[in-house]
């Protein structure tokens, strides 16, 4: 949390009331959205109701103890955050106060009250080497210099939004901390590394495009079947145990964005600990540097103060734009979006607001899209090209989409991964379930599939999608009167089908090779499949039944692909023993 | 330390007061009644004035004139490793006639949440000996697993089971000298239960000498409901002062959630919050949480906290709040089946809707087998398409069906009868269990394995069983 400006405390006030998270002041002198410290151990709070000479507020910690008449000291400044080198390879609370940090000055492995700490280390020193020269005339937003942040991230130094810009008067490479200068304008302004930025207020840009490059994630079904573009919007909806949380870290680990902002919201602790203990022993796929090299984690667990939950959506969002402006290609996760929304209730209910559809506030749907509108393809004030990727994880009720934090949530997004429990109990992982999913940006991002897997990608990807929904509809009959009592050929597309769910869609997350497809590879895997389809039907066109076809001994490798480490030369021997096998039969 | 004769209503669990000096939220409330009787109380809400109490024991016999007094602190309990062998009401009282509890410490009872920072991922491998568990849902230590069940269900005796059974495979074979026992303890945390339920448990835990290693906290069906939401926070502050500062392994029980909750239910009502799903209170997810995450381990710490919550889901309901919040929190859930149990299974879990989700960090080479997970997987394969085919035998028979469809329709039979079905005091190690799983997936063809590597499938694969079945 930015507190870079705690020199200027306003007025006072004093609690009046105190009720969970909840606690109201009087006599504060207070805008909406300000943070304000709260009580005798000075607990960070924000703003969220003005009536008359009473202000309400929501307390990012626990409030137990606290009691009318003691203080409530405003700061004048809305929620913001640090921005900064030193943003990546941290793990956040909420409020981005980073829990290493608060580890240390609490001296204790469980998390105290009132202890603060900057977003980002004002001690340590950077490296700057600057990209523009004294006399240069720059503007809000416009790169200055740039800093080596971790291995696999060169840190760009901007000119802030808020800035007037001018002629650079002065400018030096060299070891600074953040809150050093690092150049002077001619207006006199000085200009360091570390800028501020309030969360609820989205990052300005210049334009936004729309994006036709796929965020590729390495896992077939999204890539082959529901693509995701950079700078796209995605839902992944499931009930408990559908393996929403593996979907999202696979994208984290998996995705080629430049930069990967995880916000666990109101998730599990260990869970977090497990991507804390993961990324830094996992390589990037593109760079071979450490995961965690690029990534920022924001952590507030469900047990976690609920105020804290429903900022962190925001801090995160913050962040990701902030790499966006250097122009990087950022990737949002937000586990789960569902606890957000929650956690606005769970306030919304405390001030006694009229509650909407099944107790959400009435501005549930607005809060949703004003955060996803965040994301998408941008050019940014500078000129250069970034974008943000959102992808929120859902957790409906008992499973039921109908519930209104999905439904809000499908009315913006345009790529719909549905879990389904069915899937996950047959342990069909990821258990993203076709029929019910879609992808809204397949259109916009065919060319680029034609241009850089292969020219033919969409024609054979429609046909995988029409096998699978022949299927689909073939199983109503199969549930009637059983396989056998089905023609030959309805036979054949079943097994065709069965080999698409079974060797392409299902992909193990946790096998060395398979947990990472590149695009290429799942082409190629779909076209063996589509061999075996089209030598099988010449067979059958030519006489030869069904069963034998059925019992070729290549058939049963094209499980085999996934996890095949040599994969080109695999598929390569085994598209040609499909061919032959199957034509030694007529 | 101030005394009020203030109350000014009294609505089932609540009690209001006027006050004159500021009071803390969450403060300790003592209310003593005409009749010389002292209940205990929470605030729930304090404002300039005015306060509302959470009675514990309920608000039975306190009139206008009781007095009220304010301790000045939030609710805290003695901690010390001699809680160990006692048995306490569920506001953490001694009722079994033994010395007054002499605390090391007096801990806050809310706790404070682990820093997701200084926790430490659990992979250790915990056997309890139950197949069902140990091969298909593995659980380890510092996992919260809650036990799903229904009314007339025996999931007390599956969770005293592996009460009973549980141990780590590797520290047995390593220090059979040391005193391996004291280093593991259980937390019983009752909530709502019957007392002949609660006999159930005492006598088990007399009868395996498991008392002394214990600690119970016992609020029964009679006691006041409010109090029941108190119960497991004691019980899971003793767990955290054992694990993390005396290095005990405790396993923690907490029984029944879904009492629980209707006791938040209860309190929400009282004090007119706008009700969330079937009304439970908005903030149940919270609250649950605050429970559920207190489980783990901690780095550079020797002990840790493992959770077996039971909750009954009403009317067998998974998408019931209760239970759907709880499988959101939760790393995972075995599920008591109703219809596996009239077959007479024991223990009658149905693994396809269970779940453990740190299982695959805490088996494989060197912590269980090496061939753990792909078993695991193909075991769940074959059962889910050995169980879709039931309902399709029941339309058109099974001589309608495919050879192979035949040989997975039995396999899900001899699944449920051989590797589900072990009884309440069969103890199976790992390796058992899993020998158990290729005996079964030896009666398909090798083909049809197709979860499992094949390295794999030719170290363990029985052609003779899979010829056996032919041979039919």
């Amino acid at each position: 949390m930015s507190q870079a400006q705690t020199e200027s405390v306003d007025e006072d006030g004093v609690i009046e009331s105190v009720s969970g998270p909840v606690v109201t002041a009087a006599d504060l002198d207070a805008r909406m959205n300000d943070v304000v410290y709260v009580g005798e151990e000075g607990l960070m709070g924000e703003v969220i109701e003005i009536e008359g000479n009473l202000t309400t507020i929501q307390v990012y910690e626990e409030t137990s103890g606290v009691g009318p008449g003691e203080p409530v000291e405003n700061t004048g400044e809305p929620l913001s955050v640090d921005l900064g080198p030193g943003l990546l390879d941290t793990i956040y609370d909420g409020v981005q106060r980073p829990l290493d940090e608060l580890e240390t000055k609490m001296n204790s492995a469980f998390l105290d009250r009132g202890v603060d700490a900057p977003g980002i280390d004002l001690e340590r020193t950077w490296e700057f080497t600057p990209t523009v020269e004294a006399g240069d005339a720059v503007e809000p937003g416009d790169v200055i210099g740039e800093v080596p942040e971790t291995e696999s991230i060169t840190h760009k130094v901007m000119v802030p939004p808020d800035s007037d810009g001018g002629e650079i008067e002065s400018i030096e490479s060299g070891t600074f901390t953040v809150d050093e200068t690092v150049a002077t304008l001619d207006s006199g302004e000085e200009i360091s590394m570390h800028q501020e930025w309030p969360v609820r207020s989205a990052r300005p840009a210049a334009e936004k495009r729309t994006p036709t490059v796929p965020l590729v994630s390495g896992q077939r079904v999204q890539d082959g079947l529901f693509p995701i573009a950079k700078g796209g919007t995605a839902a992944i909806p499931g009930p408990f145990g559908s393996g929403k949380t593996v979907t999202q870290h696979q994208l984290a680990k998996w995705s080629d964005a430049d930069i990967v902002v995880y916000v666990g919201c109101g998730e599990r602790g260990n869970e977090m600990t497990e991507v804390i203990e993961d990324f830094p022993e996992l390589e990037d796929p593109k760079t071979g540097k450490p995961l965690m090299s690029r990534t920022c984690l924001i952590a507030n667990t469900s047990n976690m103060p609920v105020a804290a939950r429903e900022s962190c959506i925001y801090t995160g969002i913050t962040i990701a734009e902030y790499f966006r402006d250097m122009g990087y290609d950022v990737a949002l996760m937000a586990d789960s979006t569902s606890r957000w929304a929650e956690a606005m209730r769970e306030i919304s209910s405390r001030l006694e607001e009229m509650p909407g559809e099944e107790g959400y506030p009435a501005y549930l749907s607005a809060a949703l899209s004003e955060f996803y509108e965040r994301a998408g393809l941008f050019e940014n004030v500078n000129g250069t090209e970034g974008s943000v990727s959102v992808i929120g994880a859902v957790s409906p009720p008992g499973g039921d989409f109908s519930e209104p934090v999905t439904q809000n949530t499908l009315r913006i997004v345009k790529t719909f991964w549905a879990l389904d429990a069915d899937l996950a109990e047959r342990r069909h992982f990821p258990s993203i379930n076709w029929n019910e999913s879609y992808s809204l940006y397949r259109q916009q991002l065919d060319p680029w599939f034609r241009d850089n897997v292969a020219e033919d990608y969409p024609e054979v990807r429609q046909w995988g999608v029409d096998v699978l929904d022949e299927e689909d509809e073939l199983q109503e009959i199969v549930q009637l009167v059983g396989k056998d009592a089905l023609p030959e050929d309805q036979q054949l597309t079943l097994e065709v089908a069965r080999y698409l769910r079974e060797a392409w869609l299902q992909q193990n997350a946790f096998h060395d090779v398979d947990t990472f497809c590149p695009p290429e590879k799942t082409y190629r895997m779909l076209q063996a499949i589509k061999t075996f389809n089209d030598e099988a039907f010449n067979a059958l066109d030519a006489g030869v039944p069904v069963e034998e076809i059925q019992e070729v001994n290549a058939a049963p490798r094209l499980n085999r692909m996934g996890t095949a480490e040599e994969w080109d030369e695999f598929i390569d021997d085994l598209e040609g023993d499909l061919e032959s096998q199957i034509r030694e039969l007529y | 330390m101030k005394e009020y004769q203030t109350i000014t209503e009294i609505s089932g669990p609540l009690v209001f007061a006027e006050v004159d000096e500021p009071v803390g939220y969450d403060e300790i409330v003592e209310i003593e009644t005409e009749d010389g009787r002292t209940l205990r109380g929470q605030v729930l809400e304090s404002s300039e004035g005015l306060v509302s109490i959470q009675v514990f024991e309920g608000t039975g016999g306190i009139d206008r004139n009781a007095s009220v007094r304010f301790l000045g602190e939030t609710m805290k309990m003695p901690v010390t490793e001699d809680l160990l062998g006692r048995v306490m009401d569920g506001s953490g009282n001694p009722i079994d006639g033994g010395p007054e509890i002499v605390p090391d410490e007096r801990r806050d009872i809310v706790g404070a949440a682990i820093n997701p920072y200084s926790r430490e991922y659990p992979e250790e491998f915990i056997q309890t000996g139950v197949s069902s568990i140990d091969g298909m849902n593995t659980l380890v230590r510092g996992q919260k697993l809650p036990i799903f069940s229904g009314s007339g269900l025996p999931h007390n005796d599956l969770a005293l089971q592996i009460a009973r059974q549980a141990t780590v495979p590797e520290e047995d074979e390593g220090d059979d000298d040391d005193d391996e026992g004291s280093e593991f303890a259980v937390i019983f945390g009752a909530m709502g239960i019957t007392q002949e339920e609660a006999n159930e448990f005492m006598a088990d835990f007399e009868r395996t000498g498991a008392l002394e290693r214990s600690v119970v906290f016992m609020n029964l069906a009679d006691d006041p409901a409010v109090e029941r939401t108190v119960t497991p926070r004691l019980a899971l502050t003793t767990a955290e002062y054992l694990a993390f500062d005396k290095g005990y392994h405790v396993l923690v029980i907490l029984t029944d959630i879904t009492n629980y909750c209707e006791a938040l239910r209860e309190i929400g009502a009282a004090r007119e919050e706008v009700p969330g799903r079937r009304g439970y209170p908005g903030y149940m997810y919270t609250d649950l949480a605050q429970l559920y995450e207190r489980a783990g381990r901690i780095q550079g710490r020797e002990g840790s906290v493992t959770q077996i919550p039971i909750l009954t889901m009403p009317s067998d309901d998974i998408t019931h709040p209760i239970p759907d919040l709880t499988g959101y929190i939760t790393e995972g859930q075995i599920i008591v089946d109703r219809s596996l149990n009239s077959q007479g299974i024991e223990p009658p879990i149905n693994v396809l809707p269970s779940l453990s989700r740190l299982m695959d960090d805490g088996i494989g080479e060197g912590l269980t087998r090496g061939d753990h997970a792909d078993v695991s997987d193909q075991l769940y394969a074959a059962y889910a398409e050995g169980e879709d085919l039931r309902d399709l035998v029941n339309i058109v028979g099974r001589e309608a069906l495919t050879d192979r469809d035949n040989k997975f329709l039995d396999f899900a039979d001899r699944f449920e009868n051989e590797f589900v079905q072990q009884g309440y005091d069969t103890n199976r190690s790992i390796g058992d269990t899993l020998d158990i799983g290729w005996d079964l997936l030896s009666t398909l063809p090798k083909e049809e394995l197709n979860r499992i590597d094949e390295d794999l499938i030719a170290e363990y694969y029985r052609e003779d069983a899979a010829e056996a079945v032919q041979a039919d």
